[in-house]
């Protein structure tokens, strides 16, 4: 990789730490200028970075690190506590719309992801069993209002638009009709300027000043530099924010932005953007972002991800299965499907404690994701006599397999190979306790 | 032109000026000053990396001069950060020997790829070129309206396939219809990609790969847009794209909406990508060629 992370960043810096049995003060200074630099290195506002690395010194040349017997885990948890505390303790929701409806606007900077944001915080919002409803009042940027349109169209949630005037008068109409469609939450897309001028101000304070909304949620691009901090500043001070989007976090810049806007503004992040796809949106969980930073993973998230895709019928099944020892490489193209499905390989990976650091020896986790689609393509070549019972499969049926999958035959006896090795793991697995086995649901091993 | 330069920097100067201003007024040159220095650029983007270079550098150089007035070290400052940003000599866009020349733009998104290409098309329009857009990109929702009202707003062409079509077959086709046509330009959006997806950057590769297909020697200038706004981020996103395609030169849109643009500084020093145009502004005729001294000049006045 050439760009490396924070939690890369860090990691090294505290697999030094790790290593010493007693920690003096200057062991600690040199450690945190490595943090301080890892921090800025990842956008984190200049003072907001020296504000958090003294608060981290002042409590971690305390009595508390000196006596503990493993100074350098002390260290690296008492950093992981103040990146909770600044990026706020608790995870932020969003206001009950009571009365229904209440406006949600969307306010920020061009291209910070607003119109996407306000489709897929609709989508969100659905899933959860709110009928929200969309407004179209950025009437300034070409084609805005067919882009919400379209979105609109794909999450499957109602947009309204009613041209290119008076985003006011659009947004009281919306309302309107959102009190006889009994929507409850209703989304503003607003307009986005380069940067902050009067003019926006004024037209958002006058939306504001008429709509009294129940949420105004700032959009902020997390590859923002160091000037995220005047933006969201300029907007709180203007508008009284009660929230935070952060968008584009599926790129290699995390946490910087994030933390800097939280600790200036005071605002929560309650979203995140992470990704092109409309349900790539997530409640902000504070707790486990600061976990990504440090490289100490985010299994909370990855159990989640795998809920939403793993169908607990079918798991029940693999269960037995499991148990009575009758794998088949059908249940297996199951899983790999379920796998892919749960998102990128290496976002997955970067969420297990210890992987991102793992991840970052393996020489190109893309050719791993190439791996995982050669394996669905040879087991969709074989027969379903062949899937039930891997024993037949000789070599002129792998000569076949092979070419049907594009493959080569040794592809083909990887697979079966691993497969094997699969089982035999399983089969010790199994005469394991039950709960051990529940564990591992959902998760195959493979390569 | 320049005067439009200078005042799109207007916020980059209000906010460094007064800085450096007050950093340059102390009597003497101490740790203290190192400090605030590195405060001051790495709040301007500039970057951890080539602050520290700049600021080690700085001292060097004060140390052998035997330099201990801080005004004189503005000086040399200004001499660093020239050497850093002024080794290009040619930042003028490249022009095929016979038309039409291809412009493949790319970049993450949100950044303002395709306003930036309209911007293009009304400057070569304004000179009376034939001007042909493709659009590219086939992903995003109403992309390709977006390009239609520019390209009728400013009087080029366009070539587009439905949404959702194969973005290398749009501009393939573009391409022989430029040619085809005679056009003097062509230039090609694509769809906003992050850089550390492996699938997106393969299709940039085929796109470019396509491109040089279609017509021998094209593109004939690979532009990244690059945010202004954007931090150090800026500097992983030039050289992911630039280990996909060779890069000729930057785009840093949204100059005027920043206080800082001190990526640009971070990215010529770790790339050597040249910045070779600058948006300055939310109207079409709001491109301007990048000119590094006048830019050196209004982050140290």
């Amino acid at each position: 990789m050439l760009f490396s992370g924070l939690a890369e960043k860090l990691q090294d810096t505290f697999q030094k730490l790790k290593r010493k049995g007693k920690l003096n003060e200057k062991d600690v200074e040199t450690a945190l200028r490595e943090v301080r630099m890892a921090l800025l290195e990842a956008d984190v506002n200049y003072r907001v970075a020296k504000d958090f690395t003294a608060a981290v010194k002042e409590r971690a040349i305390g009595a508390e690190v000196i006596k503990s017997l493993t100074p350098g885990q002390q260290v690296i948890k008492i950093v992981h506590e103040e990146l909770v505390r600044l990026m706020g303790e608790t995870q932020s929701k969003i206001a009950p719309p009571s009365p229904p409806p209440q406006s949600v606007m969307l306010v920020g900077l061009q291209g910070s992801g607003k119109t996407t944001s306000a489709a897929k915080l609709a989508l969100l919002l659905r899933r959860g069993g709110h009928n929200p409803l969309l407004v179209a009042a950025d009437i300034y940027r070409p084609a805005a209002i067919q882009q919400l349109e379209t979105l609109g169209r794909e999450t499957g949630s109602p947009v309204f638009a009613m041209g290119r005037e008076n985003p006011l008068q659009i947004a009281r109409q919306a309302i309107k009709k959102a009190s006889y469609d009994q929507n409850d939450y209703v989304i503003i897309d607003t307009a986005g300027r380069l940067h902050i001028d009067a003019e926006l101000m004024a037209e958002l304070g006058r939306l504001k000043e008429g709509l009294k909304p129940l949420e105004i949620l700032l959009v902020v691009d997390a590859m923002t530099g160091q000037d995220a901090v005047n933006v969201a500043g300029t907007f709180h001070q203007q508008l009284g924010l009660t929230g935070v989007i952060l968008t584009k976090l599926d790129g290699d810049t995390r946490g910087g932005a994030a933390l800097s806007v939280r600790a200036v503004t005071g605002c929560p992040i309650k979203f995140s953007g992470l990704g092109e796809k409309m349900d790539a949106f997530e409640p902000f969980h504070p707790d486990r972002m600061a976990s990504r930073i440090l490289g100490m993973g985010d299994v909370l998230s990855l159990i989640e991800k795998a809920q939403q895709v793993v169908d607990v019928e079918k798991s029940r099944l693999l269960e037995r299965k499991l148990h009575n020892q009758t794998l088949t490489l059908e249940d297996f193209l199951e899983q790999l499907q379920q796998v892919r499905q749960m998102g990128p390989l290496d976002e997955l990976l970067g969420m297990i404690p210890g992987m991102n650091k793992a991840a970052r020896g393996m020489k190109n986790l893309s050719i791993n994701e190439k791996e995982l689609v050669k394996a669905e393509a040879i087991v969709k070549s074989m027969t379903r006599q062949e899937r039930l019972q891997p024993e037949i499969i000789n070599s002129s049926r792998r000569r076949r397999i092979a070419g049907g999958s594009g493959t080569t035959v040794q592809d083909v006896n990887r697979l079966l190979k691993q497969f094997g090795e699969m089982k035999k793991m399983l089969r010790q697995f199994s005469s394991l306790d039950k709960n051990r086995l529940k564990k591992t649901k959902g998760f195959f091993p493979f390569r | 032109m320049l005067k439009i330069f200078k005042e799109g920097l207007r916020r980059t100067r209000e906010a460094l000026q007064g800085r450096f201003d007050q950093l340059f007024s102390k009597s003497e040159i101490n740790d203290d000053f190192f400090e605030s220095l590195e405060e001051v650029l790495i709040s301007a983007d500039v970057g951890v990396e080539t602050s520290t270079k700049i600021i080690t550098l700085l001292q060097q150089r004060l140390h052998d001069g035997k330099v201990k007035e801080a005004f004189r070290a503005r000086e040399m400052l200004k001499e660093l950060l020239n050497a850093i940003m002024d080794g290009e000599k040619n930042v003028s866009l490249a022009l095929a020997p016979s038309p039409p020349t291809v412009f493949l733009v790319l970049g993450v998104n949100g950044v303002g790829k395709t306003t930036s290409i309209a911007k293009l098309a009304y400057h070569y329009r304004e000179m009376g070129k034939d001007v042909l857009i493709a659009a590219g990109d086939t992903f995003r929702a109403a992309a390709i309206e977006q390009l239609e009202e520019w390209s009728n707003r400013v009087g080029a062409g366009i070539i587009k396939h439905q949404a959702g079509g194969d973005p290398s077959a749009v501009i393939y086709d573009a391409v022989s219809a430029a040619v085809a046509r005679k056009a003097d330009l062509l230039l090609c959006d694509t769809a906003g990609r992050l850089h550390t997806k492996a699938n997106l950057i393969e299709e940039i590769k085929k796109i470019y790969r396509v491109i040089g297909r279609a017509l021998l020697g094209a593109p004939h200038e690979t532009l990244l847009v690059l945010d202004a706004t954007t931090g150090q981020n800026g500097i992983a996103q030039a050289k992911y794209f630039q280990q996909a395609v060779p890069l000729s030169g930057i785009v840093l849109t949204k100059l005027d909406g920043t206080a800082r643009g001190g990526i640009v500084v971070a990215v010529k020093d770790l790339t050597g990508i040249p910045v070779k145009l600058v948006g300055m502004g939310e109207k079409k005729e709001d491109l301007q060629v990048f000119d590094p001294s006048l830019f050196v000049e209004a982050l140290l006045g």
